[in-house]
């Protein structure tokens, strides 16, 4: 049982999750960023691995990728910079990337050097449940790290089920079919969509992201979810001058 | 076909589709229907009457003889460049809309490089009265203006793209994420054999009609219809497999793939793929593709928009390691002395694309009797500012 099962077995709602991409805005604050984080009371966090390409990201994260690329991250930096993870920050930590850095890294070093620093789970959404299952879950599963899933308002039942079956933690249901960073607009069919996902009884909870931006798209999303993950809006505020200082304003922002 | 694709999608070692969720359900609805759909005698016949009646198919296979002359043997062009829309583009525009308006899709959308497969999907997209949205690199939109124009004329909606180095990846890059924005009324015209699977399967399909016609032309030129070479330059590779499709698995043909050098293979400047790439993942198919050491995708380099592109399609990447194609390149200089060339011995203005599979002719030896087919993929219109600005004309 890693950290994120037992944050789920101990906190029932309200879940509160931050992404940001390391090496934005600048090199070295990867564990300052987190340990401040923990601090404001957010309870699990993201962290991102920057890619030259990436297509399911918006404009406020792609920006965030290539500053972070152009200052030098790669996930030889990433790792170099959370070897002190578990003696500045307790809540479970996941990373989050696409899938090629991973593969030109070795995804059996990756998820080794994961383990190793005290990461407890990895977000790839381009790496496929079929490759997944058949060449690299071994992986994952031997170093105790969880594979979190993407979950769209498209997404078949049965396609959610298997999912399900794949996965150990959480299920990570986007608010609407996009790309990262656009205000969700709470519609009928959003909330018949959660709803579907509630009556399925799933063993995983489920915990929404994309187009949370505000303290009202979080307390929406927790009527129907554990909690709820803000990236793009995290992102964006992080080019704030003493970002570290004003972090638990942001937070309380969203969460009060 | 010993060279095909697998039920999981793969060719070998690459192929597969990754893709985030979102684009999940849109990927997998093409997957189950395009082989029905493309089987479909009604479908068949509604694509080969618009190929005839519309693009003006089978283009000529053109014994081109001051080229058989210089270079000691039977060369042959097949003349893409004669289709309607100046390229081999329209064959997969056609294609994919029929498959699109039986998808009950409403919306196009499509990336583009030299602006040739823009052109070619909103032309179709004209034909059937479907709205298209055509992403195209902002430098790209810059070096091919006249296709923009075109686009724009054909009722096109051009956006460009400004991200990274505002070329094909890039606009391909934001093509997928309104793909992903618009999951179920739009259609995304992929012009290449790249993307997950089954686009690199649907594409090569549709652009096949090349090397079927191929072999019938040549079997009425020559008594045989396997010639000794064919011939292709490879940018994401799409006139290049239609070009190979029925020649795979006659082991006797000989397929080359010219790629694009840029500045040079080594100058820091180049779009050759094969030489400069390795494996791993781009646009949602494992492949060949130019990165860094850390897995960031390279900004390539070529003078011909068109071949712009840091990856290969998944079945290239395939033949290229099992070495059924033979991978070469040609440097800008060389492609635009072979268009010069082209233009004054046969009257025929080539794409700098196709440019490049010419220029490779000077690289190779021939028997007399050696039988070559090169795909003029593309004319060279769209090019003439390039040509006049590097010749002086």
């Amino acid at each position: 049982m890693n950290r994120l099962n037992k944050l789920f077995e101990s906190k029932k709602d309200n879940l509160l999750s931050i992404y940001f991409t390391a090496g934005y805005p600048e090199l070295n604050t990867t564990l300052d960023i987190a340990e401040a984080l923990e601090k404001a009371g957010v309870d699990f966090l993201e962290i991102g691995f920057p890619y030259s390409d990436p297509v399911a990201d918006g404009p406020t994260i792609q920006h965030s990728s290539e500053k972070a690329l152009e200052n030098g991250m790669n996930l030889n930096q990433l790792f170099e910079e959370l070897i002190d993870l578990r003696k500045r920050v307790s809540i479970p930590i996941l990373l989050m990337g696409y899938v090629n850095p991973m593969v030109q890294y070795g995804i059996e070093r990756f998820c080794k050097k994961a383990a190793e620093v005290g990461v407890d789970g990895v977000i790839v959404p381009d790496l496929p449940m079929y490759e997944y299952e058949n060449l690299y879950s071994k992986y994952f599963i031997d170093n105790g790290l969880s594979n979190i899933f993407l979950v769209t308002p498209q997404t078949s039942e049965e396609r959610i089920r298997k999912i399900d079956s794949l996965t150990n933690s959480f299920i990570y249901l986007l608010s609407s079919s996009s790309i990262t960073g656009k205000n969700l607009q709470v519609s009928n069919a959003i909330e018949n969509y959660y709803k579907r996902i509630k009556a399925m009884q799933l063993k995983n909870p489920a915990v929404i992201g994309f187009g949370i931006s505000n303290n009202e798209a979080f307390t929406k999303a927790c009527e129907y979810a554990l909690g709820a993950i803000v990236g793009s809006a995290f992102v964006k505020f992080l080019a704030n001058d003493n970002y570290l200082e004003k972090i638990p304003e942001f937070v309380k922002s969203i969460r009060p | 076909m010993k060279y095909g694709v697998n039920e999981h999608g793969y060719y070998g070692d690459f192929g597969g589709a990754y893709i985030p969720e979102m684009l999940y359900p849109n990927v997998e609805e093409l997957r189950q229907q395009y082989v029905q759909i493309l089987n479909d005698p009604g479908f068949k016949a509604e694509f080969e009457q618009l190929l005839r009646d519309y693009v003006g198919r089978p283009s000529p296979l053109y014994p081109a003889k001051r080229y058989s002359e210089k270079y000691g043997a039977n060369i042959f062009f097949k003349r893409e460049d004669l289709n309607h829309t100046g390229s081999h583009k329209i064959n997969n525009a056609i294609g994919q809309i029929l498959l699109a308006r039986r998808l009950g899709k409403k919306r196009i959308i499509a990336e583009t490089g030299a602006g040739q497969h823009g052109v070619a999907t909103a032309t179709v997209c004209a034909l059937m009265g479907i709205e298209c949205v055509v992403y195209m690199g902002e430098v790209d939109m810059e070096r091919q203006a006249p296709n923009v124009s075109r686009m724009k004329m054909l009722g096109a909606k051009v956006v460009p793209a400004t991200s990274g180095s505002k070329t094909l990846k890039d606009a391909t890059n934001e093509a997928m994420r309104d793909w992903i924005n618009n999951p179920v009324d739009t259609h995304y015209i992929i012009g290449s054999v790249v993307g997950p699977y089954p686009y690199p399967e649907m594409v090569a399909q549709f652009q096949s009609i090349i090397s079927q016609e191929t072999k019938k032309q040549l079997l009425e030129h020559t008594g045989n219809e396997l010639p000794q070479y064919v011939m292709a330059c490879v940018g994401g590779g799409s006139n290049a497999m239609g070009m190979f499709y029925h020649f795979l698995d006659d082991e006797s043909v000989k397929l080359i793939a010219v790629e694009a050098a840029g500045q040079g293979v080594e100058s820091g400047h180049s779009a050759a793929t094969t030489f400069l790439g390795r494996e791993g993942v781009l646009h949602g198919s494992r492949t060949i593709l130019m990165q860094t050491d850390d897995g960031q995708v390279v900004e390539p380099y070529s003078i011909s928009a068109g071949l712009d592109y840091p990856g290969i399609g998944p079945q290239h990447a395939h033949l290229y390691k099992v070495h059924r194609a033979q991978y070469v390149s040609i440097t800008d200089d060389e492609a635009l002395q072979a268009g010069l060339l082209c233009s004054q011995l046969e009257g025929i203005i080539p794409a700098i694309e196709t440019a490049h599979a010419l220029a490779y002719l000077e690289k190779m030896t021939f028997k007399k009797d050696d039988n070559v087919v090169i795909c003029i993929s593309g004319r060279g219109d769209k090019d003439l500012s390039t040509y006049i600005k590097y010749f002086g004309y």
